[in-house]
Order: structure tokens, then C-alpha cells, then sequence
């Protein structure tokens, strides 16, 4: 083993577990990764406990990977600990990077979410109430789980982020792009998003012409023009309010863009800047004679966050759910 | 102390804003409530701003413009009227009352519509409370 190999490290906090097959999904490209560095720590992947994490010095990890959304005091804690034993910390993937999809539960309380998921599921029967606890007396033995925390939260809110990765899951070249620049010592300034600078409908090779829509469709309820910008055919496409660097993929596959690259530079909350771009292109007929109708077809939009906040709810301005009187954290 | 509410207010410079100068040389008085912002037009207004000023701590936020048809710049009330009626449709769903967001048309000689308008907008956020993220003193 050459004596300069690096160490890294890689691990999932609240996601679903794509981005860690994402990164097994580099297929060959991964042993390019083992020549240059062994890895040292990757739940998903190895066999390594909490113990070995902690027993590693100050930085002695040289790149951490890491996906998932904080959630939990689990995700939290170590989140912090890998943060002192990495060099570099990698947000990687759409949740560690916007919170990710975990993050739309940030429109419902605690007790909905146990609610939903313990008894409100079809594939549910709990008639005695039963529900996780943060510690549990059995037997003479007190058994402790992982405490939910308030909100999801991206991992840049908990500690400090060198790189970011975008997307859900990153794609294959993206990450290899990532590995490239760190091989040869390359990387950019820290605190970079490792995409595009721009946003996806810069890449996208659907034909703009700046239409008027008159009406908002699903992709399920229409035939669509495989050439033409979705926006353009009334179809919600997140393209403009989306950071580039997947090559348009999802309008290239005749799906509209749902955001998972969060916001371009220099755009705070996707969702409200999107209502901006739907606002301009909206219009029935002549501009300002049809206001009431218009303003109608937008308030019947089915289930607006969930558009417009994909993957990006955690981060947006108003960051979930807020209830009235003044209560709201304002962070 | 009785609850006074903390308003952002974006008037265009064309209309909006000369209503309120009008409301003043004409000595309306109305409630010091509203912390106007002239912009040049009310279609610079951009659903960020209203939401930045709500989640920063207003109470309430007023977008006015020139009426339809009277936009210096031909269609920028129109533009902020369909992004003041979405956002309104999402600020619920987000749990908060929309109508902490107000749209109001007043043009360069309505002085005493910009004074009401105010008193009213004051006296329904009142009544409504402190907004969600307020950080007017109660
Ligand atoms: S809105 Fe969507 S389909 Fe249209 S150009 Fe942008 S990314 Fe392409
Ligand atoms: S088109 Fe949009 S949703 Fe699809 S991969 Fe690219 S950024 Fe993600
Ligand atoms: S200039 Fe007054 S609304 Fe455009």
C-alpha cells in the first residue's frame, strides 16, 4: 500500500439510501477510488461501528462523503463527529445538500408523522397504540432509540459543509467529475456546489418560445411534444429554478425537471422563485383582461408545496409548517 | 400594551408612492404602522421580497401599484397580481393567513385611498394578531 493513501469515509443520516448506491454505482471507477484511498468508514457498505469512527484522531479521514438529511440526535451527533474527524465533508446528494424530500414532513407535527406511519398506513394494525420511545424499561433493561428532532435540517445547518454534490441521487459522472478534481488535487473553493453554475434549462435542449400558457397540466394527462419547453405546454417543469449539471436529463426523458439540484447561485428559495416564473408565463388572452380567471387557475393548483418545494422545503424561507402568533423560530 | 402590528409596505413610484406623498401634503392622518419602500414599479416586487419581509418579522405586507391598465410600465401590476394571488394560495398552505398579504391599487391622486387603505390593513392585522414570525413587541 502506498504510504500517502488516503483515507475516506462515507455515511447516510435521514435518506433512503440511494446515494449510497449511487456511489456503488461507479462500478469500475470505484477501484480507481480504492487505488487512491482506502476506505475507513461506510455503514452501508462495511463493516464499521460508531467505536471505530470515534477512535480515529482529528481529521484523520481524508473526504467524508455524506447523505442524508439531519433528522435524528443520531444524525446529528454524528454529523458533528465526523465533522472533526474529516478533513473534507461532503454534502452528497439533495438531502444532506436541501434537506431532500424528508424534509416536506417539515409541514407536519411529531405526533401526525408516528400517527401516519405506525397506525394511518393501509399495511398498519396497531390497536394497543403502540409507539417508538426515546427509551424503553424492559425486563430490568432500559433500551434508548434516536430522538426525532423538530425539523429536518440540510447538513450545512449543523455543521460546516466543504463541497456539496447535488441531486437524488448525484449522477454516475457527476461524482466521478467530484473524484477527478480530488485526485489531481483540483477541487474549487471551499463551500462549492459541484454542478453547474446555471440553471437546467441551460442544458436543456427542448425548444424555448417564450409562450403564454392558459392553462397548468400534468405530464400523465397530456401527450407532449418532445421538443418543445414544458413550461411552454402548460406542464410545471422546475428547469428554471434549478441548479444545471445533469445534462437536462429528466426534460431530455420527456419528464418536467422537479428540482433535486436545489436552487442555481444567487437564488434563495426555489419554490417562491418559481411562483415568480409561472406568474410571468400564466396569462388567458390578452394581458390584464382576464386577471379573475387567471387568478383562479392558479389558486386551483393541486398541492403547491409539494411542486414547488420537492426537495427543497428544509431550506426555503419559511423553512415548513408556521403556525399563526409569532411562535415561529425564526432561524 | 396593545398589539401594534409591524408593515412592510412596497408602493411603485409612479402611483403608489405619490398617493402617499399626497396623503401627506394633504394631512390625512393615518397609523404609523407601515414602513414604506417605494419601488419603481410594483411588478419589481417579487413573491421573495413579500416572503423575506414576513419571515424577517412583519406582521403584514401591503403591494401597492397604478391600477389596471395604468402601469408606467405597461404590465407590471398585472404580473404582480397573478404572483400575489399564488403566493396567497401557498402562504395558507404553509399554515399562515393570507391575508397578512394585501394588494391595493392606488393611484397619484388618491391620497385619502392610501390613508385608508392603511388604517384598514392596520386595524385587520390587529385584529389578526401577531404574524408568525413577528417581531412587533406585544
Ligand atoms: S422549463 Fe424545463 S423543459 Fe423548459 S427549457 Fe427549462 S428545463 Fe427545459
Ligand atoms: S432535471 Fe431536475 S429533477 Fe431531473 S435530475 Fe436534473 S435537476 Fe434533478
Ligand atoms: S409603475 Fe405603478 S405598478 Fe407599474
Amino acid at each position: 500500500m502506498p504510504k500517502n493513501k488516503k483515507k475516506i469515509g462515507a455515511y447516510w443520516a435521514s435518506s433512503c439510501g440511494g446515494c449510497d448506491v449511487a456511489l456503488l454505482g461507479l462500478h469500475e471507477k470505484i477501484l480507481d477510488l480504492l487505488d487512491f484511498a482506502d476506505i475507513a468508514f461506510w455503514p452501508a457498505a462495511t463493516d464499521f461501528k460508531y467505536e471505530d469512527l470515534k477512535g480515529y484522531g482529528k481529521n484523520e479521514l481524508d473526504l467524508t462523503f455524506f447523505n442524508g438529511g439531519i433528522r435524528t440526535t443520531e444524525n446529528e451527533e454524528i454529523a458533528e463527529l465526523l465533522r472533526e474527524k474529516s478533513e473534507l465533508l461532503v454534502a452528497y446528494g439533495t438531502c444532506a445538500h436541501q434537506g431532500g424530500i424528508p424534509g416536506l414532513a417539515n409541514m407536519s407535527e411529531e405526533v401526525d408523522l408516528f400517527d401516519t406511519v405506525y397506525k394511518g398506513t393501509p399495511t398498519s394494525t396497531n390497536p394497543e397504540n403502540i409507539f417508538p420511545q426515546e427509551s424503553t424499561k424492559k425486563d430490568g433493561q432500559t433500551l434508548n432509540l434516536p430522538g426525532l428532532q423538530e425539523r429536518v435540517r440540510s447538513l450545512d445547518r449543523v455543521v460546516d459543509v466543504d463541497y456539496t454534490v447535488p441531486g437524488c441521487p448525484p449522477p454516475p459522472d457527476l461524482t466521478e467529475d467530484f473524484l477527478d478534481l480530488l485526485v489531481k488535487g483540483a477541487l474549487p473553493e471551499k463551500g462549492s456546489v459541484v454542478a453547474g453554475t446555471k440553471s437546467v434549462c441551460d442544458e436543456c435542449s427542448r425548444e424555448w418560445n417564450r409562450e403564454t400558457i392558459d392553462e397548468l397540466v400534468r405530464p400523465q394527462e397530456t401527450e407532449i411534444d418532445p421538443d418543445k419547453c414544458l413550461l411552454d405546454q402548460g406542464i410545471i417543469c422546475m428547469g428554471p429554478v434549478t441548479r444545471s449539471g445533469c445534462d437536462g436529463s429528466c426534460p431530455e426523458a420527456n419528464m418536467p425537471c422537479k428540482g433535486c439540484f436545489g436552487p442555481p447561485p444567487e437564488v434563495e428559495d426555489q419554490g417562491t422563485e418559481m411562483l415568480n416564473s409561472l406568474a410571468s408565463v400564466l396569462q388567458l388572452g390578452e394581458e390584464g383582461q382576464a386577471l379573475e380567471q387567471e387568478k383562479e387557475l392558479l389558486s386551483d393548483l393541486p398541492d403547491p408545496i409539494g411542486t414547488f418545494y420537492t426537495f427543497s422545503l428544509s431550506n426555503s424561507i419559511l423553512g415548513g409548517k408556521v403556525s399563526e402568533g409569532g411562535e415561529n423560530d425564526r432561524t | 400594551m396593545e398589539f401594534e402590528p409591524k408593515l412592510v409596505g412596497f408602493l411603485c413610484k409612479w402611483c403608489s408612492s405619490a398617493g402617499a406623498d399626497l396623503a401627506g401634503v394633504s394631512r390625512k392622518s393615518y397609523p404609523p404602522n407601515l414602513v414604506p419602500i417605494t419601488v419603481n414599479c410594483s411588478g419589481r416586487i417579487d413573491v421573495n421580497h413579500i416572503v423575506r419581509a414576513l419571515k424577517d418579522g412583519a406582521d403584514g405586507v401591503l403591494v401597492s401599484g397604478c391600477h389596471p391598465g395604468d402601469c408606467h410600465y405597461t404590465s407590471g401590476n398585472y404580473k404582480t397580481w397573478r404572483r400575489v394571488a399564488l403566493l396567497k394560495h401557498v402562504l395558507e398552505d404553509f399554515g399562515m393567513n393570507p391575508d397578512r398579504v394585501r394588494l391595493e391599487w392606488v393611484s397619484a391622486t388618491e391620497g385619502e385611498k392610501f390613508a385608508r387603505t392603511v388604517e384598514e390593513f392596520t386595524d385587520e392585522i390587529k385584529e389578526l394578531g401577531p404574524g408568525p414570525f413577528s417581531n412587533a413587541k406585544e
